[in-house]
């Protein structure tokens, strides 16, 4: 379930909450989106959209833990293990 | 397209699958909870990338598989209608009702418009002030907060030619009913990252704690789910049972506040039935009071008791994860996307359709030769 | 003699085209023959069409190949294109792809009673375009109305002959493993560009169909001296279709590198927006090409010279079984395979 596609806010179209909206890019294709969900968003963070509405922002930061996550544990694996006797 | 393809990076699907493959000694089953979850490791293979000793299990996050029969006949009902103008998700077009599907009924000369979002019904309905609007609002949590906007628009903008026939249900009671079924195999989740962005991770610590299950909130991209595995096995190796969140990036504990401001006020709890699994308490969202006059069935009869047909047809078995989809006697043979016998079959989502047309184990033959 | 039309640079058609198609258009009477003279005759003009006898005499001096195509696009008219441009590019590629040099078209119309005129100039005069831009002459053709109601506007049949290049034997069966898979392009787009013009998806600009004539490109590997198998357009169904079709109709295994398969950002994200996969989305300007695997380096480079080929790239190979099914290894290397849909695909949000 649930389709959800990444795009990166140009522009909000200031109004009542729940019927503002932004101009969002997906790629090279804009669309209108409801940010009734997203009060917080602002114009350059990317955004998760599911039938046109906005769920969440995306953070960047945590994005790049996926990757961080896999070097942590490859360069646990790489280490010498603690306790062996004679290991330098 | 940013946040989407470096999650699709080959070298580090690699590195993950070899980190899986350390980590797991013991043989472990998993579920994932999420169509979209199953539709993206049947068609990028994920699962041919692990170890033999872990094994997943396709789990009924298809709401489309799991919308009963009975409100599939009674859309099909209300779109035959003259006056009225059905808009719905193109998911639910091909599934078969008890005699024909939506799209037959389009073919024999309903009003029925796909669309992308609720909020295009309720344009429609602006547009068309001489036609009824009828919305189909069928989904999970994650697509509630859109159909409850839609719907409390109507109400706040007056657009009086617009109703939804709702059919909502929530995934942590599925969870529950899995778990606490006899002979259920399931030793941990991955939960489904987008419901998880609406509702929040906190509501599965009882469930994690209760049945002792690690319960990983997973995104959707090939590395969201390896890295949701590995997260899962290396609780099931520790003895551990948390809920951890993999998708930290979308997924934030609280979830979504203003979301669920939203479905709250239009939406309330209500028990619902699942085809193929039966009726489970508490598992569906049902229109509030307030909101009761944009209720199809109100302005268009209830949903009928429905019954489902006895047949070969095993959907519901496979929606709970207790039989994967070539163990069907029917799979391959009389049941195939061009002549389905039920939902897991005809829906995208489905397990039975991922595995005909991404594996065809049908004829014996799996991809990874 | 000489078929081939004089691309004559003013155009015959009158400078404005009032009035709506009735059914008196189709009753083969005066109505009939005065739209025809007026709008239709001009613009495709040719020696055979001036003899204005029911059909044409043609010389085929030789082996020629025959196809036939319906267009009932709707929209009429889409960013990249139209009805009329697809109807004549549609049947010159289909002959292509039989390795033949594409000669003459008919052009059979069906109108809704209602349609502007004016709208049936611009799709005769996009087809005189595209017919004298590729070479071929339009020489015979049929008119038809139906109630309003009926047609979408209008449908259009072109059935097209074309001479056989020497030698040319195109066909699946042809096909042998280790052969290379060529495709000529990025995919996805015509069938995208089609849906955006036609439902309310949206998107603030309108991505462009990429229906194109491709007989030089198609005949330019043959003329090389490139052992071509088969030559396939993937149109309706999308690469998917077209290379299941050709793996079940030779029995062969065909194997495919998601990563060789290029589709455009815009694409890519308007069918993570719909729920599409771009394997089953309909192309207009492309063509995959069945090679002898030696000759796959100088086939990519020969398409690369054409414009409508300049992004040619092989996509995979023919493998030694004989299970008559696609597989392909997948964007994370693990591996799927590839079928047709029973169905049209539908946008989905799950």
């Amino acid at each position: 379930m649930c389709l959800a596609v990444p795009g990166r806010v140009l522009a909000i179209s200031e109004g009542p909450l729940l019927q503002r909206t932004a101009k969002v890019d997906f790629a090279g294709i804009r669309k209108e989106v409801s940010l009734a969900c997203l009060p917080e968003a602002k114009p350059g963070d990317y955004v998760l959209v599911h039938v046109g509405i906005a769920i969440s922002v995306i953070d960047e930061s945590e994005a790049r833990r996926v990757f961080d996550y896999l070097d942590g544990l490859e360069a646990e694996e790489d280490a010498p293990s603690q306790g062996e006797p004679g290991q330098a | 397209m940013k946040f989407r393809d470096e999650f699709r990076d080959p070298d580090a699907a690699r590195r993950y699958a070899e980190a899986i493959g350390r980590a797991a000694r013991r043989p472990w089953t998993l579920m994932e909870v999420c169509g979209g979850q199953t539709h993206a490791i049947v068609r990028f293979g994920i699962d041919q990338l692990l170890p033999e000793n872990v094994s997943l299990v396709h789990g009924p996050g298809c709401p489309v598989c799991v919308t009963p029969v009975e409100y599939i006949d009674k859309a099909i009902e209300i779109a035959g209608r003259q006056d009225v103008v059905f808009c719905s998700f193109g998911d639910m077009l091909r599934v078969p009702g008890s005699e024909g599907s939506l799209l037959a009924a389009r073919a024999g000369g309903a009003d029925l418009r796909i669309v992308q979002s609720p909020l295009d019904a309720l344009r429609i309905a602006k547009e068309e002030p001489g036609r009824e609007v009828v919305f189909f609002a069928v989904g999970f949590e994650t697509t509630a907060p859109a159909n409850a906007l839609a719907i409390h628009r109507a109400k706040t903008e007056g657009i009086g030619n617009f109703s939804a026939l709702v059919s909502h249900v929530l995934v942590p009671p599925a969870m529950r009913a899995i778990l606490s079924a006899p002979g259920n195999r399931i030793q941990a989740f991955l939960a489904a990252g987008h419901v998880c962005a609406i509702m929040g991770s906190e509501v599965y610590e009882p469930l994690a704690r209760q049945f002792r299950v690690p319960i990983v909130v997973t995104g959707f991209e090939p590395l969201d789910i390896l890295q949701g595995i590995l997260m899962c096995v290396s609780q099931l190796e520790a003895g551990e049972a948390r809920v951890e969140n993999q998708y930290t990036r979308v997924v934030r504990s609280a979830g979504n506040l203003s979301a669920q401001d939203l479905i709250r006020e239009v939406f309330q709890v209500v028990p619902r039935k699942w085809r193929g699994i039966g009726e489970i308490a508490e598992s569906g969202f049902g229109l509030r009071e307030a909101y009761l006059g944009f209720d199809a069935e109100r302005r268009f009869g209830p949903v009928g008791r429905g019954a489902e047909r006895p047949g070969p047809c095993i959907s519901g078995l496979v929606l709970q994860g207790a039989k994967k989809p070539f163990e069907c006697p029917a799979f391959g043979k009389a049941c195939t996307p061009e002549h389905p016998l039920g939902v897991t079959m005809v829906s995208g989502e489905g397990a039975c359709a991922a595995y005909y047309r991404y594996r065809n184990e049908a004829a014996g033959k799996s991809a990874a030769e | 003699m000489n078929d081939k039309p004089v691309f004559a640079p003013s155009c015959p058609l009158p400078a404005t085209v009032e009035g709506r198609v009735e059914l008196a258009h189709g009753g083969g009477g005066r109505a009939m023959a005065r739209l025809i003279e007026s709008l239709i005759l001009p613009a495709f003009d040719n020696p055979a069409l001036r003899r204005r006898h029911d059909g044409a005499a043609i010389d085929t001096g030789g082996p020629c190949a025959f196809s036939t195509d319906s267009y009932v696009v709707r929209p009429l008219f889409f960013p990249g294109g139209d009805i009329g441009s697809l109807a004549v590019n549609g049947t010159v590629n289909d002959l292509a792809m039989c390795g033949a040099r594409p000669l003459w078209l008919s052009a059979g119309f069906i109108l809704e009673e209602g349609l502007p005129l004016a709208d049936l100039a611009r799709v005769v005069a996009s087809m005189a375009q595209a017919a004298a831009s590729t070479g071929v002459a339009i020489v015979t053709g049929d008119l038809k109305v139906v109630e309003r109601g009926k047609a979408d506007g209008m449908y259009i049949n072109t059935s097209g002959v074309g001479r056989l290049m020497p030698g040319a034997d195109l066909h699946p069966r042809a096909v042998q493993p280790g052969d290379a898979i060529i495709l000529s392009g990025d995919i996805g787009r015509h069938g995208i560009a089609v849906m955006a013009a036609r439902e309310s998806l949206g998107f603030e600009s309108l991505p462009e169909s990429d229906c194109a004539p491709m007989a030089d490109a198609a005949l330019a590997l043959l003329e090389a001296g490139i052992r071509v198998r088969c030559l396939r357009d993937p149109t309706r169904g999308g690469v998917a279709s077209a290379l299941v079709e050709i793996a079940e109709a030779s029995g062969r295994s065909l194997a495919i590198d998601e990563r060789a398969v290029p589709v455009l950002p815009e694409i890519s994200a308007a069918c993570e927006l719909l729920g599409f996969d771009p394997l089953h989305v309909a192309n207009e300007g492309r063509f995959l090409a069945f090679v002898a695997a030696a000759d796959a380096e100088r086939a990519v480079e020969v398409l690369r010279a054409h414009e409508v080929s300049k992004d040619a790239v092989r996509i995979g190979s023919v493998g030694p079984g004989r299970d008559g099914r696609v597989t392909m290894r997948t964007a994370i290397g693990g591996n799927r395979i590839v079928d047709m849909l029973s169905g049209e695909q539908l946008p989905r949000i799950c």
